[in-house]
C-alpha cells in the first residue's frame, strides 16, 4: 500500500501518460491526437516538476528564515518545454486547419479515402 | 576568435533567421541564407580543423562552469558531425534559389528560408552542445521548423505528411524528455561529461535502465530506424525539392550522433554491451535494411523510392553501432557521411528533374535521361554509390562495415549488407531503367537540361561522391579518431 | 459586431491591468517569480480580449500584423544582441558580468535585457497565432 501511496506522483503521471498516448494512437480525429499529446506532454511536464521538490522546501526565492529550498532546475527545465508545447500545437493545429480547408474533413480515415480514391 | 567559433556556429543562423523573416520578397532573402550558410560551413571546417590538432573544445555559455552551466563541447565525433550539416547547407542554398522560387509562392519565400535557417539552427545547435537537455531543445527546434518546411509542399498530402511526422516527432520528443528526466532524478546533472562520471555508480538502478530504454525509443523515432520509420516517406515525398535534400541529407544523420552520444559518451560502453540494446539494433537495423529495400523497389514515385532507401541506409549505420566495436562506429560515421553525399546528389537530381516536368512518378519520366544528360549522369554516379560501386564513397562504407561484422565473425549481417546491396541494384536500376532506356512519353513537350544553378551543387556533391570513393584519407581519418573517443579504445 | 455596454466597460477597465500586472511580472522577474514568458502572455492575453470584444478588425489597427512580425524579430535579434554584445566585451556568450560596471549590475542589466527581448516576442508571437487563426476563413 504505501508504494502506491508514497509514490502517488509517478501514478498521476503514469495515468495522465497512458491516457494521452492512448488518445493519440486509437483516435481518428485530428484534432483529439492533438489533445491527446497535450495530456501526455502535461504528464511530462508533472514528472518533472515533482522530481524537483524537496520534502519541506519552499519556493525557491530567498528568503529570511528559510534553509531549505525545492530544486528550481526542473521548474526551469520546464518552463521550456512548456514553451516547445505550445508552439507544437499552435503548428499543428494551423496544420489541422489546413487539411480541413483542402480535404474538407479532419477524419484521419476519410483522409486517407480521399487521397487514394484519386 | 578561437574557441568563440564553436558558439557562431550556432548563433549566426539563430540571429539571421529573424531577420530574413522580415526582409522583404525577392532574392534578399536567399542571399542572406546563402551568406549564413557559406559562413557556418567556414567555421565547422576551422572548428574541425582544430578540434583535430588541438584537442577537444570546450565552450562555457554565459560564463558558467560545467557542469552548472550549459557547456559546448566539441571533440573528433561532433565536430565531424556538424561539418557535413554545414558543407550540406552551404550546397543546398545554391541549389534552392531556383527550385524554392518553382515550388514555393513568392509571399511565404522569406518565411521558407527563415525556417530553414532555424532548422540549420537546431541541428548545429544539436552537434555542438555538451548539455542534455539542450538537445532537447535544439532537436525540438530542428523539428518543429521541419514540420513547417515540409508543409509548405505543392500538393496537398503534404499536410498529412506533416502532421503525421509531427505527432511521431514529438511522441519521440517526449520520449527523450522522460528519459533525460529519469537520468536527471538519480545523478542530478545535465552535463554530458559529468553524467558519464557520476553514472557508473547507480547503473544498476531500475529508473536508469528505464530512462536509457526512453531516451533509445525516442531518438530511433526521430532517427527513423526501421519499424518506426513511418513518418520518413511521405514527409520526404511531399517536402519541397530543397527540404527534402537537407533534411534527407542532415535530419537523421544528426539523430544518428546523438544516438551514439548516448550510447557511448554519457553510457559507458560496458552497460551499452549488457542491455539487448546492441542486439536490438542488430536486428532492426538487417530487418531495416532488406524490408525498407524491398519497400523502395515497389514504389512508383522516385522520391519515395529514394526516401524508403533511406530507411534502408540507416539500416546500415544503425547495424554499425550494433556491433559497437570501434571498426563498427567508424563504419557507421563513415557511412553517415557518405549517405549524406549520395542522397544530397539523387535528392538535387530528382529536384531538377521535378523543376523541369513538375512530376516525380516513375512512369512520367520515361527517356527523360537523354534529355537530362547531365541530370541523368548524377543520378547514375549516385545510384552506384548507394550500390556501393568500388570507386564511389558508397564502397567505403560498405567495406568498413563489412569488416566490422567479419570481426565478430557475424555471418548473417554480412549477408544481410550484401542482399541490401543487391536490392539497391534492383531498385536503382529501376529508376535508371525508365529514364533511359523507356520510350519517351509523345505528347509534343519537349524537356531541356536543367537549370546550370541546379546542377552546380547537385554534380559538386557528384564528383564528392567520386573523390571520398578515392581518397579516403579525410572521412576514414576522422571516423578512426571519433570512433576512439566514442569506443575509448583503437580498432 | 453589435455593441455589448458591459462587456465593452469591463473589458476597458480590466486591459489596463492586465497589461501592468504583465509589465509586472516582466520586470520584476529577476526578484521573484516571472519573467518574459510569463509577461509576454499575460501582455497578449489584454490585446486577445480586446479583439475578442471589440472585434478583430479593430485589434489589428493598433498592431497591424506585419509590426508584429518585425517585433517577433526584434526580441530575438535583443537576445542575441546581448550575447553577441558580451562576447565583444571579451566575455563568452550571454557573459552578463560583464555588461555593468560591476558584476552585480552587469547581470541585473543582462537578465532585464534578455528577457526583455523574450517578452516581446513571445507577445508578439502569441498575437500572431492568434490573429492567424482568428482571421482565418475571413478574407
Amino acid at each position: 500500500m504505501d508504494f502506491f501511496i508514497g509514490h502517488y506522483n509517478y501514478w498521476v503521471v503514469i495515468i495522465l501518460m497512458m491516457v494521452g498516448l492512448y488518445t493519440v494512437i486509437s483516435r481518428g480525429n485530428l484534432v483529439k491526437k492533438i489533445i491527446g499529446l497535450n495530456i501526455f506532454q502535461v504528464s511530462v511536464f508533472f514528472l518533472y516538476i515533482s522530481l524537483g521538490t524537496v520534502e519541506g522546501g519552499a519556493a525557491p526565492i530567498i528568503a529570511e528564515g528559510v534553509k531549505v529550498y525545492s530544486n528550481p532546475l526542473p521548474h526551469v527545465l520546464i518552463l521550456t518545454a512548456i514553451v516547445v508545447g505550445v508552439a507544437t500545437t499552435a503548428l499543428a493545429l494551423a496544420l489541422v486547419v489546413r487539411i480541413k480547408e483542402t480535404y474538407g474533413t479532419i477524419e484521419e480515415d476519410e483522409i486517407h479515402n480521399l487521397d487514394h480514391s484519386l | 576568435m578561437g574557441n568563440h567559433i564553436s558558439l557562431l556556429l550556432v548563433i549566426v543562423p539563430l540571429i539571421a533567421a529573424p531577420l530574413v523573416a522580415v526582409l522583404p520578397r525577392g532574392r534578399l532573402p536567399w542571399a542572406v541564407s546563402f551568406a549564413v550558410s557559406v559562413v557556418c560551413a567556414v567555421f565547422a571546417g576551422i572548428q574541425l580543423w582544430s578540434v583535430l590538432n588541438g584537442g577537444v573544445i570546450s565552450y562555457e555559455l554565459g560564463g558558467w562552469a560545467p557542469p552548472w552551466g550549459i557547456e559546448y563541447r566539441i571533440d573528433a565525433v561532433n565536430a565531424f558531425v556538424a561539418l557535413i550539416v554545414a558543407v550540406i547547407a552551404a550546397l543546398t542554398l545554391p541549389y534552392a534559389l531556383h527550385s524554392t522560387e518553382r515550388e514555393i509562392p513568392d509571399e511565404k519565400i522569406p518565411t521558407f528560408y527563415s525556417a530553414l535557417l532555424l532548422c540549420l539552427t537546431g541541428l548545429l545547435g544539436i552537434t555542438q552542445t555538451g548539455d542534455i537537455f539542450n538537445v532537447f531543445v535544439f532537436l525540438e527546434i530542428s523539428s518543429l521548423s521541419s514540420y513547417a518546411l515540409i508543409s509548405l509542399g505543392k500538393q496537398r498530402q503534404a499536410f498529412t505528411a506533416s502532421y503525421q511526422y509531427l505527432i511521431m516527432g514529438t511522441i519521440g520528443a517526449t520520449f527523450y524528455l522522460i528519459g533525460v528526466g529519469l537520468l536527471y532524478s538519480q545523478t542530478g546533472t545535465l552535463n554530458m561529461q559529468d553524467m558519464a562520471n557520476i553514472l557508473p555508480s547507480v547503473l544498476q538502478l531500475n529508473t536508469i535502465v528505464t530512462g536509457f530504454t526512453f531516451i533509445m525509443v525516442g531518438i530511433a523515432l526521430k532517427l527513423a530506424l526501421f519499424p518506426l520509420h513511418l513518418w520518413l516517406p511521405n514527409a520526404y515525398t511531399y517536402a519541397p525539392s530543397v527540404v527534402t535534400v537537407f533534411l534527407a541529407a542532415t535530419a537523421t544523420k544528426v539523430a544518428v550522433y546523438v544516438m551514439l552520444r548516448i550510447l557511448f559518451t554519457v553510457f559507458p560502453q560496458t552497460f551499452t554491451i549488457a542491455t539487448p540494446a546492441d542486439e536490438l539494433f542488430i536486428v532492426a537495423g538487417m530487418a531495416g535494411v532488406i524490408i525498407a529495400s524491398f519497400y523502395a523497389i515497389y514504389q512508383k514515385n522516385i522520391k519515395r523510392l529514394l526516401a524508403y532507401s533511406s530507411v534502408a541506409q540507416i539500416g546500415y549505420m544503425v547495424l554499425g553501432i550494433g556491433f559497437a566495436t570501434a571498426t563498427g562506429l567508424m563504419a557507421t560515421l563513415i557511412h553517415l557521411f557518405n549517405h549524406a553525399l549520395m542522397k544530397g546528389a539523387l535528392f538535387m537530381a530528382i529536384g531538377a528533374i521535378i523543376y523541369r516536368i513538375d512530376s516525380c512518378r516513375l512512369d512520367q519520366i520515361h527517356g527523360l535521361g537523354r534529355a537530362m544528360p547531365w541530370t541523368f549522369g548524377a543520378i547514375v554516379i549516385g545510384g552506384l554509390s548507394l550500390v556501393g560501386v568500388p570507386g564511389t564513397a558508397g564502397f567505403i562504407s560498405k567495406w568498413y562495415l563489412v569488416t566490422a561484422a567479419l570481426e565478430q565473425s557475424a555471418w548473417l549481417p554480412v549477408a544481410v549488407i550484401l542482399i541490401g546491396s543487391l536490392l539497391a541494384v534492383v531498385y536503382v536500376g529501376r529508376l535508371i531503367e525508365a529514364l533511359y532506356f523507356k520510350p519517351a512519353a509523345d505528347n509534343g513537350k519537349v524537356v531541356t537540361e536543367a537549370p546550370l544553378m541546379l546542377l552546380l551543387p547537385t554534380w559538386g556533391l557528384v564528383l564528392a561522391n567520386i573523390y571520398f570513393g578515392l581518397d579516403t584519407d579525410l572521412t576514414v581519418g576522422v571516423a578512426e579518431q571519433a570512433a576512439a573517443i566514442l569506443g575509448g579504445m583503437k580498432p | 459586431m453589435r455593441p455589448n455596454l458591459i462587456l465593452h466597460v469591463i473589458a476597458k477597465f480590466v486591459i489596463p491591468l492586465i497589461i501592468l500586472f504583465a509589465l509586472y511580472v516582466q520586470f520584476h522577474g529577476d526578484f521573484g517569480p516571472g519573467g518574459g514568458f510569463q509577461a509576454g502572455v499575460i501582455f497578449s492575453a489584454a490585446f486577445i480580449l480586446y479583439s475578442l470584444v471589440f472585434g478583430l478588425e479593430t485589434a489589428e489597427k493598433i498592431i497591424p500584423p506585419h509590426w508584429l512580425r518585425i517585433l517577433a524579430s526584434l526580441g530575438v535579434v535583443i537576445y542575441a544582441g546581448v550575447g553577441i554584445e558580451s562576447l565583444i566585451l571579451g566575455g563568452n556568450y550571454l557573459d552578463y558580468t560583464l555588461l555593468g560596471s560591476t558584476q552585480i549590475a552587469g547581470q541585473h542589466l543582462g537578465i532585464l535585457l534578455v528577457e526583455l527581448g523574450v517578452g516581446i516576442t513571445v507577445a508578439a508571437a502569441m498575437l500572431i497565432l492568434f490573429f492567424a487563426f482568428a482571421g482565418r476563413g475571413r478574407e
